[in-house]
C-alpha cells in the first residue's frame, strides 16, 4: 500500500524510530545467530543438563570481560585434555604387558587472581587389573608439591580443592591457593610463570590406556558468565530473543489481530452479535487473569505454549474490544462505506477491505508497542515461578538468579545481563511504536 | 469607505510552522472599518480568511511563525499589549468572535445560562450574579431567543438556536466590535435568513461593528457595507458593498460573482478552473496570475494596490 | 407521462426508522419518509428540495436501496423492486449511481484512483481485467480527470476538493447506470467549483440519457440545473412543477417562504428585512396534524389546516401542491 510506503519514509526521519529499528535489528540478528549456531534441542539439551556437560566451567563465574576493566587480571578457565594435547601424553612400554604413561601439561598462569577451583579428570581403559597414577606439580621456583596417587577406576575425578590432605600439605590452604602461591610471601599472592602438572601412570594391559584432564577452573567465564550449576548464561541469553521475539510477536498478533476483528465484525453487524461480543468482554474484563494462569501452571501444565496461548485467548476479549469497537462505530457511518454499500459491496467485504484498512494506522502502532508487553509478561510468569520448564529464556535466568541469591551473593551479573536484554528490546519497540504512533496519527484525527 | 477607521489592521501577517514548510495564511492585510459598519471578508476555503479573524483576536495556535503587523482598535494599537492585558482588555470586552460551527462549540454539560454569563463574570463586568443574568436575558430578547431556554443545555436546542445562543454569548459583554467566522453555513436556508435578520436588527439598534468572514457572497449581501475579497493570504480588492455588487473590479472577484447563481434572474454561470495556489510557497507574483483570464506579463511581479475611485484593487490591470 | 417514458415511479413510500430505548423498549418511529409519490422520466433531471430534516436525504437512501422502505414500493424501469431479493437488489444498484455530499468522506483513504474505481467493477462482476481498465479510463475521461495516467495511482488526499467529487462520480457512472442521485453534491465545495460540477452532472446526464435525482437546500443552484422540483416539508413532498414554473409562480406558503429567504446577491439586500416563518422545522416522530406546515404558515385555515392532511392538488399540469389554499380552485375547475 503506496500511503504506508510514504509513512515508512516519514518514519526514518524520527532519530527514536531509527534508534528503535536498530535495537530491534540487532535483536533479531542475535536470534537468527542463536537458531543458527544452535538447534533448539541442542539449547534444551545444554540448558536441563546437569554438570557432565557442564564440567569444564567455573560455577557462578562473572563475564570475562570484566578483566578490560580490572587492574588485578582474574584467572578465566583452563582445561588441558590429553585427547586434545596430543603431544602431552607419552606412551613407554616396560615390558611384559607394562605401560607407564607420562603426562605433562604446562600451565601458563599469569592473573593476579587465583583460580576458583582445581580438578582432574581422568578416564581409564582397561579389562581387570585397574591403573595407577601419581600426580604432582612443579611451580616455577622449582618446588614439586605431590598430588596424590590413585588407582583409577574407568572415570574418576579428583577434586583438588577439596582434597583436605593436600590442604593441610599446602599450610592449611586450599589447593588453588596453596598450589599458585607464592611461599614468601604474608599473604597469598600469586606466584606468576610457568607450573607444569605431571601425571605419571602405570597399566597392566596391552590395550590399556590413560586420558587425563586438568582444569583450572577461573573466576570469569565467556560473555555472560556462569550460573550455580555451571550453566554459561549465555546459552539462556541467546536462544532466550528467538522465543522472547517469536512469542512477543505471536502474542501481540493474537491479541491485537483477533481483537480488531471481532470488533470490526460486531460494530459491523450490530444487534445480537455485537451485544454478545459486548457482554463476552464484560465478563472477560473482570476475570482475574494472573490466578488463573498459576492455577493452570500449577495444575496442568507450564509449557510457555499452553500459557501464553491461554494468555492471548484471555485477551482476546480484552478491553481493546471496546476501543476498536468506538473505532469501528465511527468509521462505520462513515460516507465512503454508505457508497461501498450503494455499489453492493458485500458484508465481509466492507470489514476486511473497507472498514479494517481505515484501523490499521491505530493498530500497527498498538501492536508493535504490545510486542514487548508480551515479553515482559513471559519474564514476569517465569519470575512467579511459572516459566517454562524446558526453554531457556530470560524470564527463567532471572528466576534462577533470585530463587538462588543471586543480588545477595553479588552475581549482579546474573540478573543484569537479562534485564538489560528485557530492557532494551522495550525500549526499542517502544521507540519504533510511540513513533510509529505520530507518523499515523495525524490523519487519524481526521477520522 | 471611512477613512478616520475604527478598526484598522495594517500588515497584519500570520504564518504557521507545519512539516511541510511555512503556511503564510495570512500575508500583509490591509483594512480600515469605521464604526458602526460591517465588513465582510469573502473568500473560498484556504484563502487564510478564518485565520485572518484569529489573527485579529489573537487566538493563536501552538505552531505560529511569525505574527506581526497593527491592529488599531478605536485609536490603540493592541498588538503590543502582553497576552494578559489583551485577554482582560480586548478579547471579549472589546472585540467578541462568533467561531465557524458555532452550533457545536457550547459546552454540552453546562447549562445555556451558565455559558452565556460566563464572559461576563470572567471579566468581572457585574456585581453580582443577577446582574450577570439581566444582561443575558437581554441578549437572548436581542437574538430573538425566548428567555426561558436558559436554564437548557445545548443539546436541547436546534442548530439555529445554538447559532443564536453563541451570537447571544458575543454580545453579552457589549463588545464595540464582533467577528462572525461563517455563522450561517451550516445552518437551513430559513434559519438563515432569520439569524441575517438579527444581525441586522442588532446592527441598526445598536451600532455594533461586524466584521464578517463568509464564503458565500450571496448571503453576505444582506449585511455587507464593505466588502473585501480574500485570496491566497491576501486582501485582493476593497471596496463599498453598493459598488462590489455591482462591479467588482479584480479578475477574481469577477469571476467569482459569475459563478454566483442568482435565483431571479436567468446567468450564464461560470467557474473558475485550476486551483488556489498552496499558502506554502506562494507564487512570487499575482497569486491569481496562474488563474486568470486577464494574465499578462506584468503579473508575474507582486501588483501594489491601485486605488480606483476609493476602491483598492490589487491587480495591474488598474495601473 | 406514458409509462414507456417513466424510469422511476415512488408510490406512497414511507421509510421509518424504530425508536428503540435500551436497545429493545420501542420509544417510536422517526417518520423520515411518510408517503411520497413521484414519477421520474427517462434522462430526466430533477431536484428534490428541503431543509434539513425534512427526510430528503433518507428518501435519496430509500431510493438507492441502502434503506428498506416500510410501507409503499419503488418501481424502477417497469419492474416493481424486490428489497428481499438480494440479487435483483444488487442488480438494481448497479444501476443506481450515488453521488455523496462530502467527496473526501465518500472515498475510502486508502485505496487510490484505480482501486476506488475498480471496486464497483469487481463487486459487479466484470471479470476481464483489460475492460475493467477500458471502463476506469473512460470514466475518468467522462469526468475530465485528464491526462488518465497521473490520476491512477493518486489517492484521495492528493486531489482537490473539486477533483475528488468529479472522482466520485466517475464512480457513480461507472457501472453505466441510468440513475443518479445526488445528494447535495456541491454544497461542500467552493463556489468557484460548484458550477464545474453541477455542469458535468449535466453533461454526463445529456452524453449518458441519465436520469438525474439531485438533492439539495440550495435553491439558488437548481435553476441551471433541473427540470423539475420537488419540495420537501416534513417527510413529504409538498409542491412539485417544472423549474422555471417552480421559481417564478411558487403556491405552497412554504415554497414561498424558502424562495423568499434565498439572497440573491444584491447590495440592497442589507437595506431591508426578509419575511421569514418563526418555529422551527417540524419533528419527524410527532408531526404535526393536518397540513405539517400549518404551525408555521402564514395562510393558515384554521380548522382545516391543522386537522386534515391536504391532499396533492394538480393545479396545472404538472404542477402540483399540497395545500388546502387550492382546495375550492381545483374542485370548482374540476367540477
Amino acid at each position: 500500500m503506496n500511503w504506508m510506503r510514504t509513512n515508512l519514509k516519514l518514519l526514518t526521519s524520527y532519530p527514536s524510530a531509527l534508534a528503535g529499528l536498530v535495537v530491534i535489528l540487532a535483536l533479531v540478528i542475535m536470534a537468527v545467530y542463536a537458531m543458527v549456531s544452535m538447534p533448539l534441542s541442542e539449547a534444551i539439551n545444554l540448558w536441563r543438563a546437569g554438570e557432565g556437560i557442564w564440567q569444564d566451567t567455573p560455577r557462578n563465574a562473572a563475564p570475562a570481560w570484566l578483566n578490560v576493566f580490572r587492574r588485578e587480571k582474574l584467572p578465566v578457565t583452563q582445561v588441558y585434555d590429553t585427547t586434545q594435547m596430543p603431544g602431552s601424553k607419552t606412551v613407554e612400554s616396560l615390558g611384559g604387558g607394562l605401560k607407564e604413561i607420562r603426562v605433562v601439561f604446562p600451565v601458563e598462569y599469569a592473573y593476579d587472581g587465583f583460580p576458583q577451583e582445581i580438578s582432574v579428570f581422568t578416564t581409564a581403559q582397561f579389562e581387570q587389573a585397574r591403573p595407577n597414577l601419581t600426580m604432582y606439580w612443579l611451580t616455577p621456583d622449582g618446588r614439586e608439591i605431590p598430588l596424590g596417587n590413585e588407582t583409577l577406576r574407568a572415570s574418576e575425578s579428583f577434586r583438588l580443592s577439596q582434597d583436605t590432605r593436600l590442604s593441610r600439605r599446602l599450610r592449611n590452604q586450599p589447593a588453588e591457593i596453596g598450589l599458585f602461591a607464592d611461599p614468601g610471601a604474608p599473604s597469598p599472592t600469586v606466584l606468576k610463570g610457568t607450573y607444569q602438572f605431571v601425571a605419571e601412570g602405570i597399566v597392566f594391559e596391552d590395550a590399556a590406556d590413560i586420558d587425563v584432564k586438568l582444569v583450572v577452573y577461573g573466576q570469569l567465564h565467556g560473555l555472560a558468565g556462569t550460573d550455580h550449576r555451571r550453566r554459561d548464561i549465555m546459552v539462556a541469553l541467546l536462544w532466550g530473543t528467538p522465543i522472547a521475539l517469536a512469542m512477543g510477536f505471536v502474542a501481540a498478533v493474537g491479541a491485537t489481530v483477533s481483537t480488531m476483528l471481532i470488533a470490526a465484525v460486531g460494530a459491523w453487524y450490530g444487534g445480537w452479535v455485537d451485544e454478545l461480543i459486548q457482554r463476552i468482554t464484560e465478563v472477560h474484563l473482570i476475570l482475574p487473569i494472573l490466578p488463573i494462569l498459576i492455577m493452570v501452571g500449577t495444575l496442568y501444565n507450564r509449557s510457555l505454549v499452553v500459557i501464553m496461548g491461554l494468555f492471548v485467548l484471555l485477551s482476546v476479549f480484552s478491553g481493546g474490544i471496546k476501543t476498536y469497537r468506538a473505532l469501528f462505530l465511527q468509521i462505520k457511518e462513515a460516507p465512503y462505506i454508505e457508497g461501498a454499500r450503494s455499489y453492493s459491496a458485500s458484508n465481509m467485504r466492507i470489514v476486511f477491505r473497507y472498514m479494517v484498512p481505515r484501523v490499521l494506522p491505530v493498530l500497527i502502532p498498538q501492536f508493535v508497542t504490545l510486542i514487548p508487553s508480551f515479553v515482559f509478561l513471559e519474564a514476569t510468569l517465569a519470575v512467579l515461578g511459572l516459566g517454562d520448564p524446558l526453554l531457556p529464556t530470560w524470564g527463567k535466568v532471572l528466576w534462577e538468579a533470585e530463587t538462588n541469591g543471586a543480588l545477595f551473593n553479588g552475581h549482579y551479573y546474573w540478573v543484569l545481563a537479562p534485564s538489560v536484554l528485557l530492557l532494551v528490546t522495550g525500549l526499542g519497540f517502544s521507540m519504533l511504536g510511540f513513533t510509529l504512533d505520530r507518523v499515523f496519527n495525524p490523519r487519524l484525527r481526521g477520522l | 469607505m471611512e477613512t478616520n477607521g475604527f478598526l484598522h489592521v495594517e500588515d497584519l501577517i500570520l504564518h504557521f510552522r507545519t512539516a511541510a514548510g511555512t503556511v503564510q495564511a495570512v500575508d500583509g492585510v490591509n483594512f480600515q472599518l469605521g464604526r458602526g459598519r460591517t465588513l465582510v471578508i469573502i473568500g473560498e476555503s484556504g484563502s487564510g480568511k478564518s485565520s485572518l479573524a484569529k489573527a485579529i483576536l489573537r487566538l493563536l495556535p501552538r505552531n505560529v511563525q511569525t505574527y506581526r503587523g497593527k491592529v488599531i482598535l478605536n485609536g490603540q494599537d493592541v498588538m503590543p499589549l502582553s497576552e494578559e492585558r489583551f485577554r482582560r482588555e480586548v478579547r471579549w470586552t472589546k472585540m467578541a468572535l462568533v467561531p465557524q460551527a458555532a452550533q457545536n462549540s457550547l459546552n454540552p454539560v453546562l447549562r445555556i445560562e451558565d455559558q452565556v454569563s460566563e464572559p461576563l463574570i470572567t471579566h468581572g463586568r457585574v456585581s453580582s450574579k443577577e446582574a450577570a443574568m439581566d444582561k443575558v436575558r437581554q441578549a437572548f430578547r436581542l437574538v430573538g431567543l425566548p428567555v426561558d431556554f436558559l436554564t437548557r443545555y445545548p443539546f436541547e436546542l436546534s442548530g439555529g438556536m445554538r447559532q443564536r445562543t453563541a451570537i447571544a454569548m458575543a454580545l453579552v459583554t457589549e463588545p464595540d466590535l464582533v467577528l462572525l467566522d461563517e455563522p450561517t453555513s451550516a445552518l437551513d436556508v430559513l434559519t438563515q435568513a432569520n439569524l441575517m435578520n438579527v444581525l441586522k436588527r442588532i446592527k441598526k439598534e445598536f451600532g455594533t461593528t461586524f466584521v464578517l468572514i463568509t464564503h458565500d457572497i450571496a448571503t453576505a449581501s444582506d449585511l455587507a457595507d464593505d466588502v473585501a475579497v480574500m485570496y491566497a493570504g491576501q486582501i485582493v480588492e476593497r471596496s463599498s458593498a453598493d459598488r462590489f455588487y455591482r462591479e467588482p473590479l479584480h479578475p477574481y472577484s469577477k469571476k467569482l460573482m459569475a459563478s454566483v447563481p442568482a435565483l431571479k434572474q436567468d446567468k450564464q454561470l461560470e467557474f473558475i478552473p485550476g486551483r488556489p495556489p498552496s499558502l506554502i510557497n506562494p507564487p512570487k507574483g499575482c497569486r491569481f496570475a496562474d488563474r486568470c483570464p486577464a494574465r499578462f506579463a506584468r503579473c508575474a511581479e507582486d501588483p501594489p494596490p491601485a486605488t480606483v475611485d476609493g476602491r483598492q484593487v490589487k491587480c495591474w490591470l488598474y495601473h | 407521462m406514458s409509462d414507456n417514458s417513466v424510469l422511476l415511479r415512488v408510490e406512497d413510500l414511507h421509510t421509518w426508522f424504530e425508536l428503540r430505548r435500551f436497545g429493545f423498549f420501542r420509544i417510536g418511529h422517526v417518520r423520515a419518509v411518510d408517503g411520497v409519490n413521484c414519477v421520474l422520466g427517462r434522462g430526466e433531471a430533477v431536484a428534490v428540495v428541503g431543509e434539513s430534516g425534512c427526510g430528503k436525504s433518507t428518501l435519496a437512501r430509500t431510493i438507492l436501496g441502502l434503506y428498506t422502505p416500510t410501507k409503499g414500493r419503488i418501481v424502477f424501469d417497469g419492474k416493481v423492486l424486490d428489497t428481499k431479493d438480494d440479487k435483483a437488489m444488487q442488480a438494481y444498484r448497479a444501476q443506481v449511481g450515488y453521488v455523496q455530499q462530502d467527496p473526501f468522506g465518500a472515498l475510502p483513504p486508502f485505496m487510490d484512483v484505480r482501486r476506488i474505481l475498480d471496486e464497483p467493477l469487481v463487486i459487479n462482476g466484470v471479470k476481464d481485467p483489460k475492460e475493467r481498465d477500458a471502463r476506469i479510463r473512460q470514466a475518468l475521461e467522462d469526468v475530465r480527470l485528464t491526462p488518465v495516467d497521473d490520476f491512477l495511482g493518486k489517492f484521495p488526499h492528493q486531489l482537490s476538493g473539486g477533483q475528488q467529487q468529479r472522482l466520485v462520480i466517475a464512480r457513480a457512472i461507472i457501472l453505466k447506470p441510468k440513475l443518479i442521485v445526488a445528494d447535495e453534491p456541491v454544497s461542500m465545495l467552493d463556489a468557484s467549483v460548484r458550477v464545474e460540477i453541477l455542469q458535468l452532472l449535466r453533461r454526463l446526464q445529456e452524453a449518458y440519457g441519465i436520469s438525474i435525482i439531485y438533492i439539495t437546500h440550495d435553491l439558488s443552484t437548481v435553476r441551471f440545473f433541473s427540470e423539475r422540483i420537488f419540495v420537501m416539508y416534513g417527510a413529504k413532498i409538498i409542491e412539485q412543477a417544472k423549474t422555471r414554473d417552480l421559481l417564478d409562480n411558487p403556491q405552497h406558503p412554504y415554497t414561498r417562504a424558502l424562495l423568499n429567504a434565498i439572497p440573491d446577491p444584491d447590495p440592497d439586500n442589507a437595506h431591508r428585512f426578509r419575511e421569514v416563518p418563526g418555529g422551527e422545522p417540524p419533528s419527524l416522530m410527532n408531526p404535526p396534524s393536518g397540513c405539517r406546515f400549518h404551525p408555521r404558515c402564514p395562510a393558515i385555515i384554521r380548522g382545516k389546516c391543522d386537522a386534515q392532511i391536504p391532499p396533492d392538488l394538480e393545479l396545472e399540469p404538472a404542477h402540483k401542491v399540497a395545500c388546502w389554499l387550492y382546495a375550492d380552485n381545483v374542485q370548482r375547475e374540476s367540477a
